[in-house]
Parts: C-alpha cells; sequence; structure tokens
C-alpha cells in the first residue's frame, strides 16, 4: 500500500506530458520557420550573385571584356576600364599580405609556443583582437594624419637612394600604396594571426615533445615541426588575410590615393575596385556609369568569392577536427 | 679529451654556441615583431584621445553639424549618433530573428541535411563578402526600387553583414549545449520546439547574445555599407531621407579643408571606438570566457 501511494504521488506532482494538438501544430509551425530561414541564408547568396551579376550583364553588350583590360574611366564619353583597378587591388592586397603575413604568422607562434606566462598571453592576444575592432574608417582617418606624415620622410629617403628601383622610382606625395598597404596590413593581421593560431594550437602535444625529446632547440622545433605540421592552416590562414585585404574598402578609399596607373612602385598613388566603387558610385549617372560600377562590383565578388571559398576549403581540409563528418 | 668531454658533457647553458644563438636571435626578432604589431593599436588609442579628447564635450551630442563660416568649437553630430543607432537597430531586428531561427535549424533540427550544409557553407562564405558589395546589393534592391537614399536601406546593408556572424555564432552556442538536457526535456514529453524554447535557447543564450553584440559592434564601425545606400546628411534622423552615420561622417569630414570639421571627425572617431570597445567588453563579459 505504502509503495502504491509513493507512486501515486510522483505520478500527481510529475510535469510530464504528451503534447497537445496545439503543441504539435506550433511544434511543426516552429520547425517550418527554421527551414524556412535556412533556406533564406542560401537564397540570400544566390541574390545577391543574382542581382549584382544581373546589371553588370545589362554592361556586357555594351562595355565588353575589354573592360577587364583598360584603363579609362570617363563618364562624359562612356569610356569604362578597370585594369588599373584590378592591378591596384591584386597589389596592395599581395603587398599587406607579405607584411601582415610576416607578423600575423610569428605572433601565432609567440602566442602558442610557451613564450609567455599565460595572462600575458591572454593580454597580447586581445591586444591583437582588439586591432580588428578598430574600424577601418578610423584606421583611414589614422592613416592621413599620422602614418602618411610620419612615413613620409622615410619614404623619400628610399626615392633619393634606391629610386633605380622600380618599387621606389617616385616620391611619396601624400596618400599612396605604402599607407594602405601598411593600414592594410594591420586590418588582416588578426585574421591570420587567429587562423594561424587555431592551426598551431591543433598539433598534438606529443609532436612537440617528441621533437625536443630528439634534443632540438626551441627554434628548431618550431622552424622544422611545429610550423610545418601547420602549414596547411597557416596558408589557408594566409588566403583568408588575402580575401579581407582584396574586399577592405574605407581605408583604401582614403589612403591609396585613387588614381587610375598601373605602376609597381609603392610610393605612387593607385586604385582598387572597392575604393572606386566607394568614391565614384554615390555621384554616378544612373545609367550606363551605375551598370559599370555594378560590373567592377561584380568582378571583386567573383574574385573574393573564389579566395575565400579556397581559404576556407583549405582550413577546413588541413586542420585536424576541422574536416570532421 | 673526447672520452672525456663523453663523461663529463657540459650540462650547462651554452647561449653562445650556434644553435642556441639563433634560438636566442629568432626569439629576439618574435618578441620585437609582437611589440611592434602592437603599436598601432596604441597609437591609434593615444591620437583618438589626444585629438578628439580635445573636442569632446556634451555639446556634440545635442547639435547639428556646424556651417562653413561657424567659428571654430561650435557644432555637434548628434544627428549621427542618432542615425547610426537607428541602422544598427534596424539590422539588428532584420538580423537577429533571421540568425537565431537559421541557426536552431542548423544546430538543432537538421544538422546533417543537404540545406543545413549548404547553407552553412553559404553563411560562411557571407562572412567573407567584401562590405561594400552588401552597399552594391541594398543599393539595387533598396534604393532602386524606393528611388531614394533612406536609412531603411541602410539598415538592411548593414543586415547583410550581421546574419552570418549571428547565425554561425548562435550555432556554435546551441552545440554547446549539453546532450542530457536536451533528453531530459524529450522524455518529459516535450516537443523539439518545446525543449528549444524552455531548455536550449535559455541555455546557450548567453553566447548568442556574445555573438549578437559582436555582430552590433561591427556593424557601427562599417561605412562601406552606407556610402551610398543612407549616403549622409546635415539633419536630424527622417529614416525616409539620406541619414548620417558617425562612420560615413568621419569618411566625408577627414578630407574637408576645415579644421573644425577634422577635430570633429576625431571625436567622431573617438565615440566610435570607445563604443565598439565597451560593446567588445560586454559580449566578453556575458560570454563570461575569452573566446579563441
Amino acid at each position: 500500500m505504502a509503495d502504491n501511494k509513493f507512486l501515486d504521488n510522483v505520478a500527481g506532482r510529475t510535469l510530464s506530458k504528451p503534447p497537445t494538438p496545439g503543441d504539435i501544430f506550433f511544434d511543426k509551425s516552429f520547425r517550418f520557420l527554421t527551414r524556412t530561414f535556412t533556406w533564406a541564408t542560401i537564397f540570400l547568396l544566390a541574390f545577391i550573385v543574382y542581382k549584382i551579376g544581373g546589371h553588370a550583364l545589362t554592361a556586357l553588350p555594351e562595355l565588353g571584356f575589354k573592360f577587364l583590360f583598360t584603363s579609362d574611366w570617363n563618364s562624359s564619353q562612356n569610356i569604362y576600364g578597370i585594369l588599373p583597378q584590378i592591378w591596384g587591388t591584386l597589389y596592395s592586397s599581395f603587398l599587406a599580405l607579405i607584411l601582415g603575413g610576416f607578423f600575423g604568422i610569428t605572433i601565432a607562434i609567440f602566442i602558442t609556443q610557451d613564450f609567455l606566462p599565460y595572462q600575458i598571453e591572454i593580454i597580447l592576444k586581445n591586444i591583437i583582437e582588439l586591432l580588428a575592432a578598430i574600424p577601418s574608417v578610423v584606421y583611414g582617418l589614422w592613416g592621413i594624419y599620422v602614418l602618411v606624415p610620419l612615413i613620409r620622410p622615410f619614404a623619400n629617403f628610399l626615392h633619393e637612394y634606391l629610386g633605380w628601383i622600380p618599387f621606389f622610382s617616385t616620391r611619396l606625395s601624400g596618400l599612396g600604396l605604402l599607407p594602405a598597404a601598411l593600414v592594410l596590413s594591420i586590418m588582416i593581421l588578426p585574421t591570420i594571426a587567429a587562423v594561424s593560431q587555431d592551426a598551431l594550437k591543433a598539433i598534438p602535444h606529443k609532436t612537440k615533445e617528441a621533437a625536443f625529446g630528439m634534443g632540438t632547440t626551441r627554434w628548431e622545433a618550431i622552424l622544422r615541426v611545429m610550423v610545418p605540421t601547420a602549414s596547411g592552416g597557416i596558408f589557408g590562414a594566409l588566403v583568408l588575410g588575402f580575401g579581407r585585404a582584396l574586399g577592405e574598402t574605407m581605408a583604401l578609399a582614403m589612403l591609396v590615393g585613387s588614381m587610375s596607373t598601373i605602376t609597381l612602385s609603392v610610393l605612387s598613388p593607385a586604385d582598387t575596385i572597392a575604393a572606386l566603387l566607394a568614391n565614384t558610385f554615390p555621384e554616378a549617372d544612373a545609367g550606363l556609369e551605375t551598370s559599370a560600377l555594378m560590373y567592377a562590383a561584380c568582378v571583386l565578388l567573383l574574385i573574393t568569392l573564389i579566395v575565400n571559398i579556397a581559404g576556407a576549403v583549405i582550413v577546413a581540409k588541413t586542420t585536424p577536427g576541422g574536416n570532421k563528418k | 679529451m673526447n672520452e672525456d668531454s663523453l663523461q663529463h658533457p657540459k650540462l650547462e647553458r651554452q647561449p653562445m654556441e650556434p644553435r642556441a644563438l639563433k634560438s636566442i636571435i629568432l626569439s629576439t626578432i618574435t618578441i620585437v615583431c609582437a611589440v611592434t604589431a602592437c603599436i598601432p593599436l596604441f597609437s591609434v588609442l593615444i591620437m583618438l584621445l589626444y585629438r578628439g579628447g580635445k573636442r569632446l564635450t556634451f555639446q556634440l551630442f545635442y547639435t547639428l553639424p556646424p556651417g562653413a563660416f561657424d567659428a571654430p568649437g561650435v557644432g555637434g553630430f548628434g544627428h549621427a549618433i542618432l542615425g547610426t543607432a537607428f541602422m544598427v537597430g534596424i539590422a539588428g531586428l532584420i538580423s537577429v530573428p533571421f540568425g537565431i531561427l537559421a541557426a536552431i535549424y542548423l544546430a538543432e533540427l537538421g544538422p546533417h541535411h543537404k540545406v543545413s550544409e549548404i547553407a552553412r557553407f553559404c553563411a560562411k562564405t557571407m562572412t567573407g563578402l567584401p562590405s561594400i558589395i552588401a552597399g552594391v546589393f541594398a543599393y539595387a534592391m533598396v534604393v532602386l526600387l524606393m528611388g531614394h537614399y533612406s536609412a531603411w536601406a541602410g539598415g538592411i546593408a548593414l543586415s547583410l553583414l550581421m546574419i552570418p556572424t549571428v547565425m554561425l555564432t548562435a550555432e556554435e552556442a546551441i552545440k554547446m549545449v549539453p546532450n542530457p538536457m536536451r533528453e531530459a526535456a524529450y522524455g518529459m514529453g516535450c516537443t523539439p520546439t518545446q525543449s528549444l524554447i524552455k531548455i536550449i535557447l535559455p541555455v546557450a543564450m548567453p553566447s548568442i547574445i556574445t555573438g549578437v553584440v559582436l555582430a552590433v559592434a561591427r556593424a557601427a564601425g562599417e561605412t562601406a555599407p552606407l556610402l551610398f545606400t543612407a549616403l549622409f546628411s546635415e539633419s536630424w534622423l527622417a529614416p525616409n531621407n539620406p541619414t548620417a552615420s558617425l562612420a560615413v561622417l568621419i569618411y566625408n569630414w577627414s578630407s574637408s579643408p576645415y579644421q573644425n570639421l577634422i577635430e570633429l571627425a576625431w571625436a567622431a572617431s573617438l565615440i566610435l571606438v570607445v563604443l565598439v570597445f565597451f560593446l567588445n567588453i560586454i559580449s566578453r563579459a556575458v560570454g563570461g570566457k575569452t573566446k579563441l
């Protein structure tokens, strides 16, 4: 009897009950809603590509593919070409990648390879993350009023004495590729550092212990064991950083000088696709010029999509645990 | 002699030995690199405090921009603060429900469906989308349709950048909820929806909020999507007209010939950076621990 009473009590107090028809209906509609939004994500990306591509296509018959290989942008005569912008985008991103990549990977090694006490490691990591939090337009402002005056004497010294090297063949008259690439490298550094850190951290601890057990010094272990093991992830980090640099707009629009030239000189002004869009779009004619800009946007979209997808695939393929099904 | 060195190896540290020397040199280079990388952050912060701090008064928050011939030290950008808040608000209203609902499906209801895999891939791709592309898209979608620049278009452009961030962080957050909690909920006869709303989402909420706050911080600083969707204005917020924002204000006034406007651009930068850092700190506090 006592047992029975106990059971009754439990049954009376429990919260469990089968769902009512209302609950089931609510459940079904909620699930439907979430699935709709999942589909919407896919459609959103497709729609972005479709919409920009569609506007670009209206410009294609008039501008053709020579748009990509000519260098005049003249809205009064309806002549458009973006070769200098394509060159500037790739060149500035490449310069930023060299610098940002070097610093980013070095910092990733510094943070992950037990150089620092834990607390300082965290502080350094937070500082690097905050670098990424500063809006690019603030970097642009800083670049104009702090960085350019700072590097100008140095840049002109380079031109004076090393002007025969094509990279320094012009004077830095103010804005130009060098300050733009410097700011760009600061902006991609956190991405590269973060992804490389993940790659380095994913290496099992035993690998390093084995290297130390063989009698390697710290740097022999890092350069011959750790970095080669993480090389896939680090390469992916570089590709992702490159992708970020390609699409970065404001710092370049403010610092690159917006001049349609194709030059090797890092001290000369140049232009990029994103900067062209930022500077020209607000005042563009509604007709062919807007379509031409959409065409340029489409080119930028395709370049960044390819680079970013490549980077994501490399990171997923090479990071252990990144490709688990 | 050889015999002796074998029996009595030098066990002390030999800093001048080539291998050890190389190690020391490389370590020094690394430290120099790390310190150098921190310089820009401090330089930016010091310049913001120095040049922006000079103009930081309460007047900034409730006055409109000065005219070209106003006395130096006059004017503010209350309209831009309001504009940024309004457009980020719209972006949040669109992207938070969108992102969280999609994340629920990705993490909980159909994680291995083909749709989820493709959607996850799309979201990851969208995080790498150049922000100016979001502006071009919103221009083609909203501005051309409405026929004029507006705060709505700006908000929609910003929401495109927030959706993938909110979605991916929310997905991770929901996945982190321990499985026994789900099983307990199902055991009590909950439908999947009930278990989500009553158990899983409340547990995952701090991490979801972290993601949302980070997305808001990023959107508040974005300029490129607003350049030709919200444009800029010199008057108070009117959502159907061009609208000012802090970021576009900094861009427009940075190359101004008037010292007064440049000073205001620095002050606006200071406010923007303080806001963004504040949001970052909140997100960390809510998240409870430092994120990777």
